[in-house]
């Protein structure tokens, strides 16, 4: 009869494994994903969409007074590619929509989306139009939402710092 | 076999191009560009990917309850697209607006004709590469955005022109504040010129680029800034005067080049003129009641009326169809901004792939306005 | 929903200025007055404007003559020449807008030429309506493209707003809707926005 108290050699193996792995993450992983995410959400880069009436206050977010790119917002005007944001400003409508779902899928990971506008996210004033995408999170998986029509450039701003919150804390490389 | 494939050097030079909805030198909005080389050999305009069919909307909702959806074509002049719907329900209705309510509609039109203007040339100057224009104009445009936010609530969505007057009073002591943002950005303006009108690589890059002349301008119904550069001298506020403009002492700002630096230039004379207006307007509104009491669903005769005004982005009319109810049975908006699209196409043809963003940034379109 | 016609009476909302208000330097009273009394509006240049048109083409419906709006009707046959006319003789080269209605009780569309002036001085302050009614059946109508060049992209938008076909149009193909758009034309009656 095998005494129970008496744990087999493979069982002490995998316990050790476990417990140098814990160690291994509190000293190496949490700060490596602690970098990671500094960087990530220090030099948001956001892909220069300019859709309706939001992209003024998204303008006037990176002007002189507001000025985003002291959070590291910084419009991109190259390509795309380089991009790890994308600003849904205003109305999406159903010929945009294809689009949309393109330049998504044309940026590298990790990427987010910030539903800025009361129209991208319900579709807002122009909710009964025979155009207009009632919200975009049908389409494109939405990070943050900021309400207003348009929202306040400093709106904006605190919406940016929800998703720089949101990366901090987040805890797989992939940045999701 | 032989006449499967045909290839021919000429055919094959033309490459086709878009310049599409996402791309930061075109805004929201497509340009299909045909290319042999660096020249342009056919632009062709596809827009549409904001149109939000404002005109279908509008029919049913009563004239009240248009003004929010209708003011946000171009956001950036919201009262100047305003002013126009609202001459047009009031001529329906037969409406006499107090002075008071002319004055502070004046007021707010010509701020936000300075509050599109500085977007624009802001934009023009980030898009041909002086980024200076962009953090001097947007800046400065955040003064003007504060003196109408306190007249009107909101930041650019003001909703403050509406049938029947405006919305509220003007708050007191904001003339204050307004000689002071004006004193200042008169000197601002002449340091504008400096910077960039009279800057050599501007003039290099904008001077004899894109020209239009006087009669395809007419020809082709242009209006606005792109107009008026082309040696047309004609304005709505002077040739069929509406509101409080006849007591005002302005000029309508026109250059005979008809190129890009023509249609830059007179959008800042346009601004010198607004400082002049308004300066008038806070010095001599009268006092009095703003707004008559319409109620909240107007009734508004049976009739057709068509009203127009000149907004920031060129002449902006209405056309609305009354059926005796209070919804309109029909509402067009001609928006400045489409009437000059076809300019786009004239102009880009036979030009270098660097010049379309001085051009097309040029004309003071703006995509959303063209769509409605 | 169906305008009366007989009820298209001229608004009683633009009368000219009195001595109150300082002179102006061009031609044409202001919308709103702050002198104390209002005369009638001054008709006499809309209605000879109107004559002109009638003695040269006698099928015309002179609907409104208002101080600073005439609105006249031609049949779709006549109305490139009627055009021309009003470009070259009557001096309104500005087209500023062209404007379609859906007319369904009655079964027709109207087509509305809104044309200004800018060359000849005088009329600045004036806007010509030339407008056109079609069957609903059969909404066919000439373009006017080469009288005015500007109506190229106005004529593509009612096209594809309310389905009246230009025909002569250089280039007619829809302009601001998608172009996977199946349903009927938007802006008709029978056309019902989703959600109402």
């Amino acid at each position: 009869m095998v005494e129970a108290a008496q744990v087999p050699k493979t069982g002490e193996f995998n316990v050790l494994v476990g417990k140098v792995n814990e160690i291994l993450q509190d000293a190496i992983g949490a700060p490596l994903r602690y970098m990671v995410n500094w960087g990530r959400l220090y030099s948001l880069w956001p892909v220069h969409l300019e859709t309706a009436c939001c992209s003024v206050e998204v303008g006037a977010a990176s002007g002189s007074r507001f000025d985003a790119e002291r959070f590291g917002v910084l419009e991109a005007f190259g390509s795309l590619r380089q991009c790890d944001l994308i600003i849904v400003m205003g109305t999406v409508t159903r010929k945009l929509a294809p689009r949309l779902k393109l330049i998504y899928d044309q940026m590298p990971e990790p990427k987010w989306v910030i539903a800025m506008g009361a129209c991208s996210i319900t579709g807002g004033l122009y909710f009964d139009s025979y155009n207009v995408l009632r919200g975009i999170d049908d389409i494109i998986p939405v990070d943050v939402y900021v309400p207003g029509c348009p929202p306040r450039a400093e709106s904006l701003i605190q919406g940016v710092a929800l998703l720089q919150d949101k990366i901090r804390h987040s805890t797989s490389l992939r940045g999701t | 076999m032989s006449a499967a494939f045909e290839y021919s050097p000429e055919a094959d030079r033309i490459m086709s191009v878009s310049l599409g909805p996402q791309h930061p030198g075109a805004g929201h909005f497509r340009i299909r560009l045909w290319l042999d080389g660096d020249l342009v050999v056919r632009a062709d305009p596809d827009p549409g990917y904001v149109h939000r069919g404002e005109e279908k909307m509008s029919e049913y909702r009563n004239y009240i309850q248009n003004v929010p959806h209708l003011e946000r074509p171009v956001i950036l002049d919201s009262s100047g697209i305003l002013f126009a719907y609202s001459l047009a329900v009031d001529q329906l209705m037969g409406n006499k607006i107090p002075p008071r309510a002319e004055y502070l509609r004046v007021i707010m039109a010509e701020l936000n004709r300075i509050i599109s203007h500085e977007y624009y040339l802001g934009i023009l100057g980030l898009f041909v590469g002086q980024t200076t224009m962009i953090t001097w104009m947007m800046g400065d445009r955040d003064l003007f955005i504060d003196l109408g936010a306190r007249i009107g609530g909101a930041r650019v969505t003001f909703a403050y022109i509406i049938p029947g007057g405006v919305r509220n009073d003007m708050p007191e002591g904001l003339q204050v504040q307004a000689f002071e943002t004006l004193d200042w950005f008169d000197k601002r303006m002449d340091e504008y010129e400096k910077m960039f009108f009279r800057n050599p690589l501007w003039e290099e890059r904008s001077k004899g680029v894109g020209v239009l002349s006087r009669e395809d301008a007419i020809r082709l119904g242009a209006t606005g800034t792109v107009l008026r550069a082309s040696g047309v001298a004609h304005d709505i506020r002077k040739a069929e005067p509406y509101s409080a403009y006849p007591e005002f002492d302005f000029s309508v700002a026109s250059l005979k080049e008809g190129d890009t630096w023509s249609r830059a230039y007179v959008a800042l004379e346009e601004m010198r003129e607004s400082v002049k207006i308004l300066r008038q307007a806070f010095k001599n509104i009268p006092p009095g009641p703003v707004r008559l009491k319409l109620g909240p669903q107007p009734r508004v005769p049976a009739g057709e009326v068509y009203a127009r005004t000149e907004a920031a982005h060129g002449e902006e009319s209405y056309f609305i169809v009354s059926d005796g109810t209070p919804k309109p049975y029909r509402l067009k908006i001609g928006t400045g901004s489409f009437k000059n699209m076809i300019v786009i196409p004239h102009l880009l043809k036979g030009i270098h792939v660097a010049d379309i963003p001085p051009v097309y940034w040029g004309l003071n379109y703006w995509p959303v306005h063209a769509d409605k | 929903m169906q305008p009366a016609d007989s009820a298209r009476k001229v608004p009683a909302a633009s009368p000219p200025s009195t001595s109150a208000s300082p002179p102006v330097t061009t031609a044409g009273p202001p919308v709103s007055t702050t002198g104390p009394a209002t005369s009638p509006p001054d008709t006499a240049r809309t209605k000879a404007l109107a004559d002109q048109i009638v003695a040269k083409f006698p099928s015309t419906k002179v609907d409104y003559a208002r101080e600073k709006r005439l609105k006249v009707t031609v049949p779709p046959e006549q109305i490139r020449a009627a055009a021309l006319f009003v470009r070259d003789v009557l001096g309104f080269d500005h087209l500023t807008l062209v404007g379609g209605t859906d007319y369904m009780q009655q079964k027709e569309f109207e087509v509305i030429y809104f044309v200004g002036s800018i060359s000849k001085p005088g009329q600045q302050d004036l806007v010509v309506q030339l407008a056109e009614r079609v069957k609903r059946e059969s909404p066919n109508v000439p373009s006017l493209t080469e009288v005015w060049g500007g109506a190229e992209y106005h004529e593509r938008e009612t096209y594809e707003m309310l389905g009246i076909v230009f025909e002569g149009h250089p280039d007619l193909r829809r302009l601001l809707l998608p172009e996977d758009w199946n349903d009927i034309p938007p802006l008709r009656k029978d056309y019902v926005s989703p959600g109402r």
